[in-house]
Parts: structure tokens; sequence; C-alpha cells
């Protein structure tokens, strides 16, 4: 099983933990990441600005990848739900593919739209298989909590992301039950985590972030497990600062899924980047047995 | 006499350039925070940090700094293996010639003490090393105007230094070629060397040697000469000359000149070309000098600086005043390589955006302008605002950058700087700003906020009728163009099946964030839809709603009719900031 690995801007330069804990899990479960060093923005921060710069940035990515034959894996929701919905939409728009295509020409380049973009949960639940990941646990989680956060990029537009059932998702939280812990309901699990309007209202999406994070923290959750760069900057970085204001609440540690996930297959933390997390983590490590 | 003069004056100019570069190092300003200080006071501190730095163990990552990124350009080399060979061969060698040539009464003559330039292994290894130069210009020439990469930019200072040091080149080679094959040097050696004379037997002898074996061409001197005429002109030789002189074909490059020149030796020589061209070459090597301080050549100097500052300064950790002054260095520092431009995140869009400013090789020479406060126009100033605000903040332009800059931080810092004047900057209200609002506690709280809301203010006031809510609005005048250009997309034009049930409304995480959400929102997504189908554009564009959308799609999820609520709203922002720049 061979991808290209699509890391995006974010996860390089300020969240590496993400990459090299995903790289230590895919390893383990024997799927082959291939860096395309030209990648560029995914398009995704653009989308306000102008429609047509993102749309390209995203063709570029899509464009790179399929040059060298590979299915894409993204780790972060917002970039994955960017080139899910390029691709559709060059698919769809005949007038909007061929000035894409003109321009990307210029580099030697084509879409011609043969390649999967999946996101790297997609990838564990369907292309690795769950009973594959469950073979490998060595050390299950015991009375963990999670409060398991979907994102909204994987799951909505439905028609065009089809990640999982936008009203009724199970995919994640079957992903994490795998590792023992319970995967709790809770109200808010498909609500928004507030990053995308996070340095333009920071009222706003940090009062967006707070209430999320108290409904997981009431629903008795131990810690919040997200996979997307953007929300787990925002759940880790994001609420230090709203918790540093005094919010009398006690930080709810976020964790990305391929830390979690790699505890359990019997990583070192170390590797799975515990210590790079804002918001510490490292109790997780109580939860788990053997 | 001349040679001296002119040796002068372009030193003098030299060191006077490099001092007003210093004072600028010190005074230009990049931080908000650095504003007030001094430049007494940011040389002193500059002293202070590296005096500091010196004496500590940090000198041990200066060591490694200096061997392998400012010798080796393990960056460069790390980065693209074509362009470290071409900027290998070009100042490996230059350095070299520099030394051993240029500077030959200095270094060369004092090291070796039977030091001659006409004898080898010096005499090989300047052409070794000449010719290794002209590869590398040559490779540099391929690159930027045959092989021409996508968004790599040529400006005249990378077409004059590459000019220049081909003068430099091809003035020296061709001068040794002339100089080989000239009979009026000889005739001098000889008799400064040998003591001989025209018409002499003797004189004859030697001539027919060094026509025969060294490439001189004399008048009516032809090979082949008789065996014993070159046996005794070898012993002459060997008397006389061959103490300094090492075989010319050693000279290659000089020697492949005087070779095709053979022809027209007398007469060049009696044009004196030699003259004419050694003039050029050390007129060309002085003004390469007098000029360095104001070309990028200066990289030279300023690049392994900013390479050794930035190994040992922190964020946070070092004195503000260093940073301000090293960020104000890293301008001078960049050689317009391009590989920050080969490797940004944002680097295809100029394909769309038409802002040479989004590429960072560009930005930085027209924030060079903005901080020693060049003359810069409205329009320039906020195109190079916008190309400093179109940046994910992905660092790579930092990663590899082959001279050290460390443009993340000098693009932050340029861009609160530059908010300052209070042009409003719209990329502002998108995902682009996470970064600034995870730095916010860098920035004082006013300086933070204020350009986020000039950025919404500039678009509301384009629409007047959100200034007066209780004005009725009439329906019948529609802005036809507004609403054709919504239906030119196809994902938005899908408001038209809007029936106004709210569904949107009610699962707006946003609106339901506040009590009274029509006071903050202004209009709600159902409302925002139900105007773009009327074509009152500016009720939808002055609705603070559209920039707070999440784009969490909730609302596109559910909405009955198909309507994409989500993508209208984005194509109505699209919209609104093409608007405030039309006019
Ligand atoms: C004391 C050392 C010395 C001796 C002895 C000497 N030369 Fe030279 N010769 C030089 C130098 C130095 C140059 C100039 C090289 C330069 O500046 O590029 C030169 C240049 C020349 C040139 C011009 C070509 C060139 O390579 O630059 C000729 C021809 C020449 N010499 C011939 C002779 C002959 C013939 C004799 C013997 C009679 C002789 N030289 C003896 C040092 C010497």
């Amino acid at each position: 099983m061979k991808f290209a690995l699509f890391l995006g801007c974010n996860i390089p330069a300020r969240l590496t933990q993400y990459e090299s804990s995903s790289r230590a899990v895919l390893e383990k479960l024997s799927v082959e990441l291939i860096d395309i060093k030209e990648f560029n923005c995914c398009g995704y921060p653009l989308r306000n600005i102008d429609f047509k710069a993102s749309i390209l940035a995203a063709a570029r990515n899509l464009a790179l990848a399929e040059k060298e034959g590979l299915n894409m894996i993204v780790l972060c929701k917002c970039g994955f739900g960017m080139l899910k919905h390029a691709d559709h939409l060059m698919k769809e728009d005949q007038s909007l593919l061929e000035e894409i295509n003109n321009t990307l020409k210029k580099e030697d380049l084509e879409f011609k739209g043969d390649i999967e973009i999946s996101h790297l949960l997609s990838v564990l639940y369907h292309d690795v298989g769950l009973d594959n990941i469950k073979e490998k646990i060595t050390r299950p989680y015991k009375d963990l909590k999670i409060a398991t956060h979907y994102g909204c990029h994987a799951l909505r537009p439905s028609e065009i992301v089809k990640f999982d059932d936008p009203v009724n998702p199970t995919l994640f939280d079957k992903l994490v039950a795998l590792t023992g812990a319970e995967s709790i309901d809770w109200e808010k699990r498909l609500d928004c985590c507030g990053a995308p309007l996070f340095g333009s209202n920071d009222d706003l999406s940090m009062d967006l972030t707070e209430k999320k994070l108290s409904n997981a923290r009431q629903s008795g959750a131990d810690f919040l497990c997200n996979a997307c760069s953007y929300c787990h900057i925002q759940f880790d970085t994001v609420q230090g600062m709203i918790n540093s204001k005094g919010s009398e609440n006690h930080p709810l540690p976020p964790i990305l899924y391929p830390q979690l996930l790699g505890l359990s297959l019997g990583i070192d933390g170390e590797t799975l980047g515990l210590g790079e997390n804002k918001i510490d983590i490292t109790g997780i490590k109580g939860f788990l047995s053997g | 006499m001349f040679y001296d003069i002119s040796l002068y004056i372009c030193l003098a100019i030299f060191i006077i350039g490099l001092i007003y570069k210093i004072s600028t190092w010190l005074s230009r300003k990049t931080t908000l925070e650095t504003k007030d200080i001094p430049t007494s006071k940011r040389l002193s501190s500059a002293i202070k940090g590296i005096v500091l730095t010196i004496l500590s163990v940090k000198v041990l990552t200066l060591i490694k700094v200096f061997f392998l990124d400012i010798i080796l350009q393990r960056k460069v080399f790390n980065e693209d293996f074509f362009r470290w060979l071409t900027h290998i061969l070009i100042y490996v060698a230059f350095m070299l010639l520099l030394l051993m040539h240029a500077l030959d009464k200095f270094i060369t003559a004092p090291l070796f003490a039977d030091y001659s330039a006409t004898l080898n292994p010096f005499l090989f290894l300047r052409d070794l090393f000449g010719a290794l130069v002209i590869i590398g210009i040559c490779m540099a020439i391929y690159r930027r105007f045959i092989l021409n990469p996508p968004r790599l930019k040529t400006n005249p200072m990378d077409t004059y230094a590459i000019i220049i040091l081909a003068i430099i080149m091809a003035s020296g080679i061709i001068l040794e070629g002339t100089k080989i094959g000239s009979y009026s040097i000889y005739k001098e050696m000889v008799t400064d060397y040998a003591g001989l004379e025209e018409g002499e037997e003797e004189y004859k002898a030697l001539t027919a040697f060094w026509v025969d074996k060294f490439g001189t061409v004399a008048p009516g001197l032809k090979a082949p000469f008789k065996d014993e005429i070159i046996e005794e002109g070898k012993e002459l030789h060997e008397m006389s000359c061959s103490s300094c002189h090492s075989r010319p074909q050693w000279a290659f490059t000089g020697y492949i000149v005087a070779s095709l020149f053979k022809g027209a030796a007398l007469g060049l020589d009696k044009a004196g070309v030699h003259t004419i061209l050694w003039y050029i070459h050390f007129l060309a090597c002085f003004i390469g000098m007098a000029y360095l301080p104001f070309s990028k050549f200066l990289h030279i100097i300023t690049s392994p600086l900013s390479l050794l500052a930035n190994s040992v300064m922190d964020k946070g950790e070092s004195d503000p005043a260093n940073i301000a002054t090293r960020q104000a260095l890293e301008f001078d520092a960049c050689t317009h390589c391009g590989a920050c431009t080969s490797r940004c995140s944002m680097g295809i869009i100029i394909e769309e955006i038409e802002n040479v400013n989004i590429l960072p090789s560009e930005k930085i020479q027209s924030l060079k302008g903005v901080v020693s406060k060049k003359e810069i126009g409205e329009k320039d100033f906020k195109l190079i605002l916008d190309g400093v605000y179109l940046c994910s903040n992905c660092h790579r332009c930092t990663d590899v950058c082959p001279a050290g800059i460390n443009l993340e931080d000098l693009w932050f810092n340029m861009r609160e700087d530059m908010f300052q004047k209070d042009y409003p900057e719209f990329s502002l209200l998108s995902p682009l700003s996470f970064y600034r609002g995870l730095m916010r506690e860098s920035i004082s709280q006013e300086d933070y906020k204020r350009p986020l809301i000039q950025a919404r203010e500039a678009i509301a006031s384009k629409c007047d009728l959100m200034k007066t809510p209780d004005k009725v609005v009439s329906l019948t005048p529609s802005d036809r163009e507004f609403q054709d250009s919504l239906l030119l997309s196809d994902q938005a034009s899908t408001f038209q099946g809007c029936f106004g049930c709210q569904t949107c409304t009610n699962a707006c995480p946003v609106v339901a964030s506040y009590e009274n959400p029509k006071e903050v929102l202004g209009m709600l997504p159902h409302q925002i839809m139900y105007t773009a189908g009327l074509g009152i554009r500016d009720l939808a564009f002055g609705s603070n709603m559209l920039w707070d959308c999440l784009t969490c799609y909730q609302c596109q999820e559910q909405c009955p009719q198909g309507v994409h609520v989500t993508d209208v709203l984005y194509e109505l922002k699209n919209l609104a900031i093409k608007n405030v720049y039309k006019d």
C-alpha cells in the first residue's frame, strides 16, 4: 500500500508531532509513504479570497501526485476537504478544468482526476482495516474516555467528501474504540472547533472552542481525540490561551489520533512526539494496560 | 600610476559603501517594538551580543555553521545539486583566484619563495580556477535563461552580477592568450633576462625555440626549424628563462585563445591589444569591488553573517535591538537566488492573483524598498502588503534559504509594521490569519485588533444600505451584474432555489452563539441567500455574517433545497473583496 503523503503547511511548521506519529503508525501498519517535495498550499486558506487561486493550488497538488501515479493521504481535514472539493469541481466543470490545466501545463502538469484522495482516518479504516490494526495492538487502553472530534471539513459537504455518514458518523469512533478506549457520546461531537475564525474573530472562535470543550468535559471525557492540524492547534495552543485568561475549567488535553493509536501499538512516546503537545498528554500512558 | 590611482579610488568607494551599509543595518527598522531604539544603542547591543556569543558555548554552533553552511553550502546541496555545483564552482574557484592570483603580491609570493605566475603549479592552477568559474557562469546562465524554472525571476542585479563576472573572466583569459603570442613582450623579456638583442645568432635560436614550444609568434620565423637550432635555443632557454617559465600549454584556456588568434597575433601585438585587455581586466575587477557593497555580491559578506547570526539567535530570547539589526542586514544577505520562491507554498497562485510580491524572492526586494523609506505610492504599497499577507506561514522559505535568512519572521514583522499605515488588508479575513492569531501575544492588543476592524469597515463602507438599517429597500432595481456574476459560478448559482425556510440559519453555530444575532451579524444566512436571489449586493457584502462564517457546512448539508449555502457565502466573500479592490 503506497500513498503520496500530503502534509500541507501547518504540520511541518507547527505540528511536527502529527507527521512523526502518523509516519510511525503507518510504518507499523505497512503503509508506504512517498514524499513529494513540490506539494504546495492545499488552497483552503485562499477560498475566502480567491476561488480560482484556491482551486489552482489544490489542483497542482493533485496533478503532482497523479504524475507519480499515487493516491494521496492527507492528514489535515481542511486540506482533505479542499482537495476533495477541487477534485469534484474540476470533474464537474469542464471549462474550469481546461482553465486550470492550461496553467498547469506551463509546468508540464495535468489534472486528469484519476487518483483517490483519502484522509488518514479513511486509510486506516478502509485500506488497512480495523481487524488488521487490532491484531497489532499490544497495549490496549483501559477505562479511558475519549471525546472523538470529527472535524467539519471531513464530514461535510458529504456529497463531495464522502467520508462517512454526515449525520451519524461512526468511522472515527470505531477507530478510537479499537484501541480499547471508550469513545463517548457527546452532544457537540460534530460541531466546529472554531479554528477557521481564529485570527479573524478570536472572541467568537474561542467562544466556540470553549463551549465545545466544556461539553466534552461534562460528558466525562478524559481526552479529546482529533485528526486535523487546524483542530488540533485550536484545541491545544488556543485552548492554552483560553485557559490562561482565567477560565475556571481544567484543561481537556487534546491528543492526535496517531498518538493515541501509536501508544497502544507499542510505539514509544518520544517517536509519537507526545512532548511536543502544548497541553501535557503524557498522563494518557497511565491508561495503557500491559 | 593609473593602476594605483584607480585601485585606491575604487577601494575608497568600497570602504565607504560598506560603512554606509553597516549604518543602514543599525538604523533600519523592521520590528514595531524596536521603533524607538537609537542607532547608538543598536551598535552597542550588537557588539555586546557578538562578544557574549563568542565567549559562550554557542561558539561551537558558529564553527559548525561556518563549515557546513558557509563553506560547504549544505542548504543549497540539500535543495538542488545543480545549483549547489554552480555556486560552489563560482565561489570556490573565484575565491582561490582572488587569493592566489589577484592578491599574489600579498599572499602567494610571501608563502612560496619561488612563486612566479608563469611557473607551475601556479600557471596551471590559475587557468584551472578560471575555467571552473567559467563553467559555473555558464551553468548559471543556463539555469536562469534557458532552463528558466517556473516563477524564477531574473532582475537587473542578477544580470549585472553575471555580466561583471563574465567580463573579468573573459578579459583575463583573452589577455593571457594575447600575451602568450606577443612578440613585443617576448623581446623585452629576452633583453631583460638573456641580454640578447634582435639580429644576434643566439637571439634567433632562442626565438626559434620559443616559437616552436611556447607559442610565441615572431615576424618572419616559422616552424619547422632545424634540430641544431632548437637544441641551441633550448640551452639558452634553460639558462635564462626556464626558472620562471613552464610550458604555456599548461595555461590551457589562454593557450587555446593564443592558438585561435595565431594568424592575427602580430597585428594584435602591434595594436597593443594586450595592453587594452589589461586595462579592461583590472578596471573590471576594481569596478566590481567598488560596486560590491551596492550589488548582490555584498552577500559574500552578508550571507555568512546572516547564517551565523540566525544560528545563535532566537525570537523572544535575543535582544530585540539585535533582532532588528539582523533583519535589516538580512535584506542585504538575499542573493535573489530564488530558492525560497521555488519552494513557496503560495507561489503557484501568482498565476491567478497577479502580484509578484507573493513570491518570497520578490517580496524581500520590495520590502527592502519599504524599510529604506523609498517613496512608494499607495497602490504599490498595498500590493506589497497584499503580497506579504498572501502567505500560509509554512516556514519553507526560511528552511531552504541558503543565506539563512529568517524570512518567516521578517514577513511577520514587516506585516505588522506595514499595518501601521492603516491601509485595509482583506486577506486578514481568511484562515491565513490563523498564524497571526497564534502569534497574537507578541503584538499589542491594539495593534492586533485594529487591522481586523479596518478590513471589515473598509468592506462595509462600500455598502451604503447596511449603514441605514431602517431604510426601506426597493425590490425592483436589483443589481443584474452582481446576480449574473454569482450565476456564473456553478456552485453559487444554487441560491436561486432558496425559499427562505431558515433551515440554514437554524443550523448555524455562529448564529447560535449570539443572543441577538442580527445585531452582531447583520444578515443571517437565509437572508443572505435571499438577498443574493434578489440581486441586492450591498446587503450581502456588508453583513458581518459573511466574515464570521466558519465554513463548517452545517447549513449546506441541511438545506432542503440543495442550496450550496456555504459555497455561496464563499463566493460572496470573493466578490466583496474584488469589489473593494475595483475602486
Ligand atoms: C624572473 C622570472 C622570469 C624570467 C627569468 C623570464 N620571465 Fe618571461 N615572464 C615572467 C613573468 C612574471 C611574466 C608575466 C606573466 C604575467 O604577468 O602574466 C612573463 C611573461 C613572459 C612572456 C609573455 C607570455 C606570458 O606567459 O605572460 C613571454 C613571451 C616571456 N615572458 C618570455 C620570456 C623569455 C623568452 C625568457 C628568457 C629569456 C623569460 N621570459 C624569462 C617572468 C620571467
